[in-house]
């Protein structure tokens, strides 16, 4: 180790400490003033369980129910994952051990209310910044734990769309534990579902949720990619290489490949998909070979009318977007960042295998490859 | 950075391999050591042929083909080493390459381009005052016996063109993955005929160029065409690369499973 790391090493150990005695004080004025949450809100309440991504809990895509409390419990969970298939280690840092985290799904007027915990065995304290909800940092502000600890954050969920949450410890630590892994999406979907432009409903047969993440791996002298003990022994190099603004990895789903081959995602040809796509820190241009987005809310807020019959579309980093597809030709399809050196050399490649009978009349090979023909 | 110092500017990388000159032979000698041979009888193969087929405007897999090899094979063991390889790049006979450390006598050398190969194979006829050149593909699957393994194409409905393709991502991703890491030489075992590593973790560089025939409903080949800027690379299934590839990544509009790493071996050619 240089003594540039060890500094830097140090500085990240100490940030931590002063953090810890903060939060205490914030936590010893709070903890006197809470009303139970029993007392507080009459309304039914509902506790899901999460689901990992690509994937996403059951949920009604309309509903005739009044509104409720839906229930969450995530844990931030630190731990060395690989990120490529050259076995790359990343000191990730997660939520629900997931990357990205899962999706949580509540309806317009519910209440949406996490339990977040912090296990003993991490290192570092973690905290939740909605960026659906109203006030408070997003929820940061009121649910920055220790190690050992937990917090319940309930909020309301006034806008429909799909939205990134995120850690967001303060200063240098937001960015470094977002890169790590980070983040996740909510999504709102309105009381009477998603429509299109003319107000008629649109319904999706399967949802996926692909998170995006830039992660940022030192390398050593010799330009291998290195490997650290702890999240804090990776604080210092990591920054130096984020500060480039260059990432190493542009991935879906936490890793290389996380979506491809055995994981590749499935469809059948008639089936409409919602793919949902999140990135918190970065922009992305999701693109699918071979097919379309139908419909698309790019900035993925549902009181917007979607756009059409797009080819690529943007999601701006620290936002999560949505496409409606409905498959309409068997194969392979691959769905990627139309950065195209950054889907193929770093990552952001994943598969939809859809199964179903050709159309010829949408495609066809009239000729198949031959010596070119003499001209006339 | 240090790793980056070994690698040649693109332009000349990619410039077409240095041939053998009279010039070099004169050089002082590289001592070398002649790589164990396998001799294998006269035999025949029966196997698909690479390359691309049509029958009647549809894709169907090879027909198979009968090879007779009357004079047997003579086909290096194991794969070139870094350390072989090593030295034709010190005589400048090879482009250089990124090695992971310093060159190793017993790891297969990877990351090389066809040209790269082709070069080597010229350079070392050359120090050896005898013909090796990189096999065919028909001598490749003679050699690897048992473990050869064409591109897997499954009997599908031909009439449908996203068929044989989904099987195809099947049967790709059907194998469990597999470590990047090159082993010392023999880490995969030995086939039936002796040889090494074959469809190990190193894919192998051939002399065949990629082709596309046409058959008619009768059978009869009715069209070819041939590009020598992609040739078959063998291994735990069989691919085509661009010659001047030396690294075939993952990911992106290819939706196969590409070689972990290219190396090759050379058979003698006379």
């Amino acid at each position: 180790m240089t003594s540039s790391t060890i500094a830097l090493t140090v500085e990240a150990k100490t940030i931590i400490s002063r953090r810890t005695v903060i939060i205490g004080a914030a936590f010893a004025a709070l903890v006197s003033s809470m009303p139970t949450l029993a007392d507080e809100l009459a309304i039914e309440r509902e506790q899901v369980e999460l689901v990992a991504p690509p994937f996403v809990h059951t949920h009604e895509q309309a509903t005739k129910q009044k509104p409720k409390i839906i229930a969450f419990r995530m844990e931030t969970q630190e731990k060395e994952i690989v990120i490529d298939e050259q076995g790359t280690k990343l000191r990730a840092m997660t939520f629900n051990g997931s990357i990205p985290g899962p999706m949580m799904v509540v309806h317009e007027g519910d209440y949406l209310e996490l339990t977040l915990v912090n296990p003993a065995t991490n290192t570092t304290p973690h905290n939740i910044d909605f960026h659906a909800a109203t006030g408070g940092l997003g929820g940061g502000e009121l649910t920055l734990i220790n190690p050992g600890e937990q917090v319940v954050l309930r909020w309301k969920a006034t806008r429909p769309g799909v939205f990134v949450y995120h850690c967001a410890p303060g200063g240098l630590m937001t960015p470094w534990h977002v890169v790590s892994g980070m983040s996740g999406a909510v999504m709102v979907l309105p009381r009477d579902g998603l429509k299109d432009g003319d107000g008629r409903p649109l319904h999706y047969d399967r949802i996926y949720y692909i998170g995006e993440n830039d992660f940022y791996v030192p390398r050593d002298e010799k330009g291998k990619f290195k490997s650290y003990g702890s999240p804090a022994e990776s604080f210092g190099d990591t920054s130096d290489v984020t500060r480039t603004l260059i990432p190493t990895h542009v991935v879906f789903n936490g890793r290389a490949g996380a979506l491809t081959g055995k994981h590749a995602l499935t469809a059948k040809v008639g089936e409409t998909v919602l793919i949902v796509h999140s990135q918190a820190n970065r922009d992305s241009r999701p693109h699918l070979i071979g097919g379309h987005g139908d419909y698309v809310w790019e900035t993925g807020k549902f009181s917007n009318r979607p756009e059409t019959d797009l080819e690529t579309w943007l999601i701006r980093g620290g936002s999560a977007g949505a496409a409606l597809y409905t498959f309409r030709q068997p194969g392979i399809y691959v769905y990627l960042t139309h950065n195209l050196i950054e889907a193929v050399q770093l990552g952001a490649t994943a598969h939809f295998k859809v199964e179903g009978k050709w159309d010829d009349d949408l495609m066809k090979q009239v000729r198949p490859p031959e010596p070119i023909a003499a001209s006339k | 950075m240090l790793f980056l110092k070994f690698r040649l500017p693109i332009a000349v990388a990619l410039a077409a391999p240095i041939t053998c000159s009279a010039a070099m032979l004169a050089l002082p000698t590289v001592k070398m050591i002649e790589p164990e041979l396998i001799a294998l009888k006269a035999g025949q193969v029966i196997y698909p042929p690479a390359g691309d087929f049509t029958r009647s405007g549809k894709p169907i897999s090879a027909p198979p083909k009968t090879v007779y090899f009357a004079r047997g094979l003579r086909i290096m063991k194991r794969q070139v080493t870094q350390a072989e390889y090593w030295k034709c790049v010190e005589d400048r006979g090879c482009p250089s390459a990124v090695l992971p450390g310093p060159a190793s006598a017993d790891k297969p050398m990877v990351g090389v381009s066809w040209r790269d190969a082709d070069a080597y194979a010229i350079w070392y006829s050359g120090k050896a005052g005898k013909r090796y050149r990189l096999p065919a593909d028909e001598e490749w699957a003679f050699a690897a016996g048992s473990r050869f393994r064409d591109e897997g194409w499954p009997a599908v409905d031909n009439t449908d063109p996203a068929q044989r393709w989904l099987a195809r991502y099947e049967s790709e991703f059907a194998d469990e993955p597999i470590d990047k890491t090159p082993r010392a030489v023999g880490g995969f075992g030995a086939n039936e005929n002796g040889l090494l590593d074959i469809a190990g973790n190193v894919w192998e560089w051939t002399d065949t160029c990629f082709i596309r025939i046409r058959i008619d409903d009768a059978g009869e080949q009715t069209a070819r065409t041939t590009n020598c800027g992609v040739r078959v690379v063998e291994g735990r299934h069989r691919t085509y690369m661009t010659d001047f590839i030396r690294d075939a990544l993952s990911g992106g509009c290819a939706v196969g499973k590409p070689p972990a790493n290219l190396g090759f071996r050379l058979v003698r050619g006379d």
